[in-house]
């Protein structure tokens, strides 16, 4: 059984002002447990709507997202309750999450959600410590306030927020977005390990292609609310044409790669993600 | 400095700058900016990388007299910026554009946002309008100028604070990672308006970012850590050298590291490939040469 | 969502009504509502209507949007007009049980529905066709008399123009902390007073952090701008009365005499 599975998922804004906007339209998947996936689209695609369906901050207009094969919505009817234990499973770190920040010192912030799911002072101090780990936050900072820190802590400590809840599927919108390049490659580095580790699902929003491709294990590309592909990295990134039609770019690597099968050297496998792929590839032909 | 003109042909001069504060708690002082020496020349296309935390933040509101420095001189046109009389001079011909466009945007209507900045000139309101429009034209947003900015899209308020900039005619536009909150398509938009201002309005630029793919249309290229200019120099000398860049932490275009990698694997190609276009293009001479067939 | 509101929203045109001097349409809409306030008759009303009615076609804007604007203050409409029935002497109309309904009962009731509506109507008008920056121009302008009291107009309209500029970024800024919060399981529903107080605790924080950043954010870009307070500026658009004006202006005369005059003839047929 998937772990999250979507089935006609219709998501209608009605804004003050204007006609009523189709957010997502139809949407069928599921999600495996595990899995490293990876989404894009264009601003305005619904992906962040999509994010909100899945841990229940959001209902549906029409269509089901079901949780290990159970009903949300269905289910939050007889129990009122049930959506909300979604969302301590389905773990969803906004963009900019530094912005949330609120308690005056770091650890009673990313002990919110724990203290919120009801847990004993020490097993929320236990979840706290092994977020912290995770996402590799010098300790000595827990007594601070969070609004002394630099971006990068406030970052880092933002996203031990959701992580300490134990999530059995972290969804990030952006995370890396207003990081430098170091930052960056550490803080996907850290997710990317807390997923091998505990074999948790991992849902990846971002613009940078290059991210994506590099640890998605299968890539969702959503244009204007619709599905558009849902496949491995190798597979979406190698249609060109449909990214480009959609608004998106695949990572450079695949684009240089492909104009070279298509040019000097045919026979050359052009299905690679990262340029350590590509160096390899290309070495055979010398 | 009396019949020496040496420093006039330089739009902007910045004389051993340094900058520092004394931390609230500890009252250690911190230094960000430690010895600055930098020529920027009218109508040159300028970019400054460095990591977060390297000063450029702090250097750019040098260049506009937001900040006075702890010792050392900034000259705008020959004019120190520490002369709090010409301030205004300064701010009008040296434009400053922020990392996030909403909180750079005044008013609720396009063109009574970009009519800003001349209002505050004391311009004739016939002028006004003629600046307003013609910036508006100037970074493709003339269509919108009836339209409420709270909803345009980041590209596009982006543009329009930069309008706002543009309408006070100033000879310099300062952007202070003006695409790092945006998205792929608000990235193309900004940036191709930066260059054609650059390029056909003879605007000087100082671009401030962390994206290597963002420098390739610049003249010079200066390199910040720790406060301090590391390094100065054409886009080709910089980006060859793979080492120093990951050093700097600064992040390196796919088509670098691949040209880099493949040398380093004793492939016998240049060592440096500015874009997509430069990289297929000896990847393909190469291998057309080379290519052991399979 | 709080970013659905639509009041003192604006809808960009170039109607008759747009293009009024914004000072023109403040004054006409103070003495359009002081002319509602001193309808005491069904005459007084019907003309009041017409008039607000011919405004609106001439403004443009589609009539979904007034009664949007209509609908947020339906609730109080109807509880005051239903109090205002049961409130009421005079002669006797119909009994409904045990509730007496009174001719000035019921007309009591419909006169204050009909002013609370009407009041909501006028006011949309002038938010729909006024941007938010030529309102607080304007206003600037009428209170500019003001500063011989040392009252800083121009700091004052400044400081308004920001902040209607800033609503609909805030509240989207609010609903983006409601839904981090509740993403960590903040639980903003049950509980009673005291609980649900708390509860705002993690969203009213981050929304105070964030506003002052943006004000931080703000007064430095304004600043680049060259921004120096009210004395040497000058505007884009310079505002005169027209002949459209002058002929807004007696319309909204024609209708406050007319709506005096059907005051004291409604007094002049009960004496």
């Amino acid at each position: 059984m998937a772990q999250i599975e979507v089935k006609d998922l219709t998501y209608v804004y009605s804004a003050g002002a204007g006609e009523p906007r189709c957010a997502l339209n139809r949407i069928n998947l599921s999600i495996e447990k595990g899995e490293f996936i990876g989404l894009v689209g264009h601003t305005g695609s619904g992906k962040s709507t999509f994010a909100k369906q899945l841990n229940a901050l959001l209902k549906p207009t029409s269509g089901n997202v079901l949780w290990d094969g159970v009903d949300i919505w269905q289910n939050s009817r007889s129990n009122p309750e049930f959506a909300r234990e979604v969302r301590f499973k389905v773990g969803l770190v906004f963009q900019y999450p530094e912005y949330q920040l609120f308690e005056d010192t770091v650890y009673n912030d990313i002990a919110f959600g724990p203290k919120n799911m009801g847990l004993s002072d020490s097993d929320v101090k236990e979840k706290v410590l092994a977020a912290c780990n995770f996402v590799n936050l010098d300790l000595n900072l827990l007594q601070k306030s969070p609004f002394d820190l630099s971006g990068g802590e406030k970052r880092k400590v933002a996203i031990a927020g959701v992580l300490s809840m134990d999530p059995e599927v972290l969804v990030l919108d952006e995370p890396t977005v207003g990081l430098d390049p170091c930052s960056r490659e550490a803080l996907l580095e850290q997710l990317y390990q807390y997923h091998k580790e505990k074999d948790k699902t991992i849902v990846l929003i971002s613009h940078r292609m290059e991210d994506i491709a590099k640890y998605s294990d299968r890539v969702i590309v959503l244009s204007d609310g619709n599905l558009v592909m849902f496949d491995s990295a190798r597979h979406v990134f190698g249609c060109d044409k449909i990214l480009n039609d959609v608004g998106l770019k695949a990572p450079q690597i695949c684009s240089i790669m492909a104009k070279l099968k298509a040019g000097a050297i045919p026979s050359l496998n052009d299905k690679v993600l990262t340029v350590d792929d590509a160096v390899t590839e290309l070495l055979k032909f010398v | 400095m009396i019949g020496d003109f040496s420093f006039m042909e330089n739009f902007i001069n910045i004389v051993d700058l340094k900058f520092s504060y004394e931390e609230a708690d500890s009252g250690r002082g911190i230094n960000i900016l430690d010895g600055v020496n930098l020529e920027i020349k009218k109508g040159e296309f300028l970019t400054i990388l460095g990591h977060n935390g390297s000063g450029k933040s702090t250097l750019a509101k040098h260049l506009n007299a937001m900040i006075s420095p702890t010792d050392g001189d900034v000259f705008v046109r020959g004019i120190n910026t520490k002369d709090s009389s010409r301030i205004y001079d300064i701010r009008s011909s040296v434009g400053l554009v922020f990392q996030n466009p909403d909180n750079q945007i005044v008013a609720s209507i396009v063109e009574d946002d970009v009519a800003f900045g001349p209002e505050n000139l004391g311009i004739a309101p016939e002028e006004i309008r003629a600046r307003v429009d013609g910036a508006l034209r100037a970074v493709d947003m003339y269509d919108y100028r009836q339209e409420a900015t709270y909803n345009l899209s980041g590209g596009q308020k982006q543009r329009v604070a930069i309008a706002g900039i543009i309408a006070m005619k100033p000879s310099c536009l300062v952007l202070d990672e003006p695409t790092a909150m945006l998205d792929p398509i608000g990235r193309d938009e900004v940036m191709r308006v930066i260059k054609k201002l650059n390029k056909e309005c003879g605007i000087t630029i100082v671009l401030i970012t962390h994206y290597m793919d963002e420098t390739t249309g610049s003249d010079r290229i200066v390199v910040m850590s720790k406060g301090k200019i590391v390094r100065v120099g054409v886009p080709r000398d910089i980006f060859s050298d793979i080492d120093f860049l990951k050093k700097c932490q600064l992040s390196i275009p796919q088509s670098v590291e691949l040209v880099q990698k493949l040398q380093a694997h004793g492939v016998n190609v240049p060592s440096f490939a500015l874009n997509e276009d430069e990289c297929i293009d000896i990847l393909t001479q190469y291998f057309s040469v080379n290519a052991v067939k399979r | 969502m709080l970013s659905n509101i639509a009041l003192g929203r604006f809808y960009p045109g170039n109607s008759f009504v747009h293009r009024l001097d914004p000072r023109v349409k403040i004054v006409l809409v103070v003495v359009l509502l002081v002319t509602v306030f001193f309808s005491n008759n069904y005459l007084a009303f019907f003309t009041n209507l017409a008039a607000i009615f011919i405004f609106m076609v001439f403004a443009k804007i589609s009539f979904k949007n007034y009664f949007k604007n209509m609908k947020v203050i339906l609730f109080i409409v109807l509880f005051t007009s239903v109090l205002n029935i049961f409130y009421a002497k005079g002669p006797l109309l119909f009994k409904i049980g045990p509730v007496a309904i009174t001719k000035c009962g019921l007309d009591n009731s419909i006169f204050v529905a009909f002013r609370l509506l009407t009041l909501i109507l006028i006011s949309s008008l002038l938010t729909f066709t006024t941007s938010p920056t030529d309102l607080t121009d304007a206003l600037e302008r009428i209170l500019k008399p003001l500063s011989v009291f040392k009252i800083k107009t121009h700091e004052l309209a400044m400081m308004m123009s920001i902040a209607l500029r800033f609503i609909p970024t805030l509240l989207e800024e609010t609903d983006k902390i409601i839904d981090a919060q509740k993403a960590r399981g903040a639980d903003m529903e049950s509980g009673n007073a005291l609980k649900r107080i708390k509860a705002l605790v993690p969203i009213l924080v981050p929304l105070l952090v964030a506003s002052f950043r943006r004000a931080f954010d703000l007064a430095m870009a304004m600043e680049c701008r060259c921004y120096n307070g009210g004395d040497g500026r000058t505007k884009m658009k310079v505002l005169h009365i027209c002949s459209n004006d002058v002929l807004a202006i007696s319309a909204v005369v024609t209708i406050f005499l007319l709506v005096l005059w059907s005051n004291f003839w409604v007094l002049a047929v009960h004496l």
